[in-house]
């Protein structure tokens, strides 16, 4: 039994009078595949951005590696080892790919000489390695503003790849990407778990994708956690069929 | 690359000749360089990093100030030096003049920069326009300040040493500055553009890009804005003090913390040029530059509302600057794309 | 400086005379700042020549004073008028060009146009310090301890009418009404049928009438110089900041403490260090807010 990498623990938050989330517990335990899933509007973002850092909650703990990161700032919380992919893709529009990937190092070691040097040729390396894992090697040299948004979904993760994260949240990898590419991420994102060790949590809408990826479901709706389990138990739950066909 | 060396040694031969070629234009070239200085350190908050600052000529003003005190200060007291004002009754020698001109700006870079440092860590929090107002209000603020503190002689300003005449075997007090803030100007040059090519260059434009996504990445933001800043006020307040004693009066809202003149100018010299390229503030303030003194000459009093008319013509028809008209007409040339792409198996297209 | 700071004690009746005094100068700087919030809510830009179409309406109150000798008070339409006119021409000179781009455009843009106008202002009106004779008296209250400026008085007055007027105007005329709709949702009342061409326009031209009473005012009661311009666009700054967007009673509040706050700094620091106050003051401010929403994780946007 792995001991938990990220733990939610009573997590509630509120936007004046609207309930986003009203005390969510959930465990990701360390190298695995968590989904979360729910209807829209259930709060899901709302929970990644309360991890993250984005905003503050209202009540509960959030604790990454045992640590209490409720309270810290977005850069010091990825600095610890946790990223997020955004949902409408952001990358850096006026920089080239390789660029995108070497400026992604990690940051958590940073001397104040090495500021002022160039990158050393292994961070070029494993840029473009990483490149070519996600199948943009070809386009390295290119404008990340001029990539299609599917190839730039790609680049992000490329990113999020080369800063060597414990954990990363995925918030939909898949929404907005041709239906025939799907298996290539999900390939991928299986890869990067499997080789690299990389806790997944992820937000999807695709039953598709989030049956066949995660080791282990929760359930939101109405901005509470309805139901969880592994994929075969939830895809046959009665509750979390009524919550998306709308019968709450 | 062999591109590049060529038109670095015309430069240079150019920049070292000019004063001795065009001698009756000393001070007007000496200007040239103080405005490349101007539209460079600028462009790395703004063209490089995304932030707009209508202050950084604060970090000019103080190291007029303290360049000027210390020079005066090491043999004389400031005070007195002061409240005599005008009755010049401060004169170096050689020795003098050099000794404090140096200290002095050595001085006034240090005191610079780490004001810099101090404030930085909290203006430079503000984003957006909020940080281009606020800059704009500490600029025009220390002005006022300035002009208030007795010690330096308040609204009347300070008249520094003038220029010993034991010093004229160095070609004259204008060719002197000429060569001062030719070098500056070159230094920043090289300077920044080394930087741009290290991962603080990467940084910087990350942050322009998309902040957000930078401290989501876990980029230390706030210590590679107030670097950027620091090397700014840096280069800025070396070129303070040698301006204060080529013009020869330091006034505090003019010269010193010249927020509505140069403060603005290098704004619009590095857009005028191209934002974020390391060519572009040198070529804007080139032009701008060339384009004041023909004003001056010829419209005389009417020059600065001339100038005011340039601004908003390049504001309003010419924001992405000559670079930017450049890249868009010829992108292979200017550009920076090169795509190898020939359609690959699981290639996302 | 601390012995002005013992003064406050020992003459109490100085806290209160510099109170009521700050306050009747901020009504003045609420009704700039009135009309620099309408332009930025309206159209989203921060209209750094505010404080020089203030100055401008003083010139011109002086200008027409002089020329036919009337009462100064009377000018104040007559500089509203003409500003409005002003106002309109920058708009369809200048500002439409940049009104749907980058905000740091236009804010170089309108520091481009103040720069323009500060110099024409200098070229044809000369840089001494000016202000109009209005022949008015103070009250005395409590044998003189506490003197109530006449031309404050009224000059509050007419900030007072200003406001009602504008309000009403914006509430129950069609072009107040549409200028709303503009503000709230530029695209949908396009789609309604709205020009927001002609709205902004308008706009522009209103808050430089506004801007041109105002100015008469600031010459009746104060000074103006070609150069003080500045000053005025920052007050108006800091007040919409402190004061929010569309919230006119926060304004005013926040124009009056303005008003007061300068007065209080010009006496504990002198008055050579009232202008480096304002400005400083805004820099605290903002970076004061800055920081609190630092603590819930956010940032000034």
């Amino acid at each position: 039994m792995s001991a938990p990498m990220l733990e939610i623990s009573g997590v509630s938050k509120a936007f004046g009078g609207v309930i986003a989330n009203e005390d969510i517990s959930i465990t990701v335990p360390e190298g695995s595949i968590t989904g979360l899933i729910g209807p829209n509007g259930s709060g899901k973002t709302t929970l990644f951005h309360s991890v993250v850092g984005y905003h503050p909650i209202d009540s509960g703990s959030i604790k990454f590696e045992g640590q209490e990161i409720s309270k810290l700032r977005v850069p010091q919380i990825a600095r610890l080892g946790m990223l997020r992919t955004f949902q409408q893709t952001r990358i850096y529009g006026e920089m080239n790919c390789v660029k995108n990937m070497l400026i992604s190092i990690p940051h958590r070691d940073e001397s104040i000489m090495s500021i002022f040097t160039p990158f050393p040729p292994e961070a070029t390396e494993k840029a473009e390695s990483l490149l070519e894992f996600v199948g943009l090697y070809s386009k390295r040299n290119l404008l990340a503003g001029e990539l299609s948004f599917g190839q730039q979904k790609l680049l992000e993760f490329a990113m999020a790849l080369m800063n060597e994260p414990k954990i990363l949240l995925l918030d939909e990898p898949t929404a907005g990407i041709n239906p025939t590419l799907i298996n290539g991420i999900i390939d991928r994102l299986k890869k990067a778990n499997e080789q690299l060790g990389i806790t997944l949590f992820v937000i999807e809408h695709n039953m598709r994708v989030i049956m066949n990826l995660a080791e282990h479901i929760y359930c939101l709706a109405h901005g509470q956690l309805l139901a969880d389990g592994p994929p075969d138990e939830l895809r046959d739950n009665q509750l979390v069929i009524d919550a998306y066909l709308g019968a709450h | 690359m062999n591109n590049n060396m060529i038109k670095y040694i015309v430069i240079g031969i150019a920049g070292i000749l000019a004063p001795i070629v065009f001698a009756n234009f000393q001070v007007q070239l000496g200007f040239l360089w103080l405005m490349v200085l101007f539209a460079l350190t600028w462009d790395t908050q703004g063209g490089q990093m995304g932030y707009n600052s209508f202050g950084n000529i604060l970090f000019f003003g103080l190291g007029m100030y303290v360049c000027a005190t210390v020079q005066i200060g090491l043999v004389y007291d400031v005070a007195e030096y002061t409240a005599a004002a005008g009755l010049n009754s401060g004169r170096l020698n050689g020795d003098q003049y050099l000794t404090g001109l140096a200290l002095g700006m050595g001085a006034g870079a240090v005191v610079a920069v780490i004001v810099a440092a101090i404030i930085g860590s909290g203006i430079l929090g503000l984003r957006g326009h909020y940080f281009a107002i606020g800059t704009l209000g500490l600029g025009i603020a220390f002005g006022e300040i300035f002009a208030g503190w007795d010690y330096v002689g308040a609204g009347s300003g300070l008249a520094p040493p003038p220029f010993p005449d034991e010093l004229d075997f160095l070609g004259g007090r204008n060719m002197f500055f000429y060569y001062i803030f030719f070098a500056l100007a070159v230094a920043a040059f090289f300077t920044l553009k080394k930087l741009y090519a290290s991962r603080f260059g990467l940084a910087i434009n990350a942050i322009r890009d998309d902040e957000d996504k930078a401290e989501a990445m876990g980029l230390r933001t706030v210590r590679y804005k107030t670097i950027s800043w620091c090397i700014s006020a840096f280069f800025l307040a070396l070129a303070g003090g040698p301006l204060g004693m080529l013009v020869g009066f330091i006034d505090p809202r003019e010269t010193a913390f010249a927020g509505i003149t140069f403060g603005i100018w290098m704004v619009l010299m590095a857009i005028l040029g191209g934002k974020g390229t390391i060519w572009g503030p040198v070529i804007g303030a080139v032009i701008f530059h060339v384009t004041q003194e023909i004003f001056w000459s010829f419209l005389l009093g009417w020059q600065r509302v001339a100038m005011g008319v340039l601004i908003v013509v390049i504001v309003v028809f010419f924001p992405r600057g000559i670079m930017g008209w450049l890249r868009d007409t010829w992108p292979d040339r200017y550009g920076e794309k090169i795509d190898e792409s020939v359609p690959q198996e699981g290639a996302a297209e | 400086m601390i012995d002005n700071f013992l003064l406050l004690f020992q003459a109490p009746t100085i806290i209160v005379q510099t109170a009521i005094d700050g306050i009747l100068i901020g009504a003045i700087l609420a009704l700039a700042a009135y009309g620099m919030a309408l332009v930025w809510g309206v159209m989203n830009i921060i209209n750094i020549v505010q404080g020089e179409l203030v100055i401008l309406g003083g010139y011109i109150t002086l200008t027409v004073a002089n020329a036919t000798g009337i009462h100064p008070l009377w000018t104040i339409p007559i500089s509203a008028l003409v500003m409005y006119f002003i106002g309109y021409g920058i708009y369809k000179i200048v500002i439409h060009r940049v009104v749907d781009q980058d905000m740091f455009i236009s804010i170089l843009a309108t520091f481009g146009i103040s720069i323009i106008l500060q110099q024409l202002m200098d070229q044809i009106f000369g840089a001494d310090i000016q202000s109009a004779d209005t022949g008015f008296d103070t009250w005395g209250f409590l044998d003189d301890a506490i003197t109530l400026s006449q031309i404050h008085v009224i000059s509050l007055v007419v900030v007072i009418v200003l406001a009602i007027f504008l309000v009403t105007y914006l509430k129950r005329s069609k072009m107040g009404r549409a200028i709303r709709a503009t503000s709230q949702d530029a695209r949908a009342a396009r789609i309604m049928g709205v020009d927001t061409d002609h709205v902004y326009a308008t706009t522009y031209a209103l808050n430089a009438a506004i801007c041109g009473a105002a100015g008469a005012l600031v010459v009746m009661t104060w000074i103006i110089h070609p150069f003080l311009g500045l000053a005025y666009t920052v007050r108006s700054f800091l007040i919409v900041i402190v004061a929010g967007l569309g919230n006119m009673f926060g304004v005013i509040v926040a124009g009056l403490g303005l008003g007061a706050a300068e007065q209080y700094a010009s006496f504990l620091l002198g008055i050579e260090f009232r202008v480096a106050f304002v400005f400083l003051l805004m820099v605290v401010i903002l970076i004061w807010r800055n920081i609190l929403l630092g603590k819930e994780r956010k940032y000034l946007k």
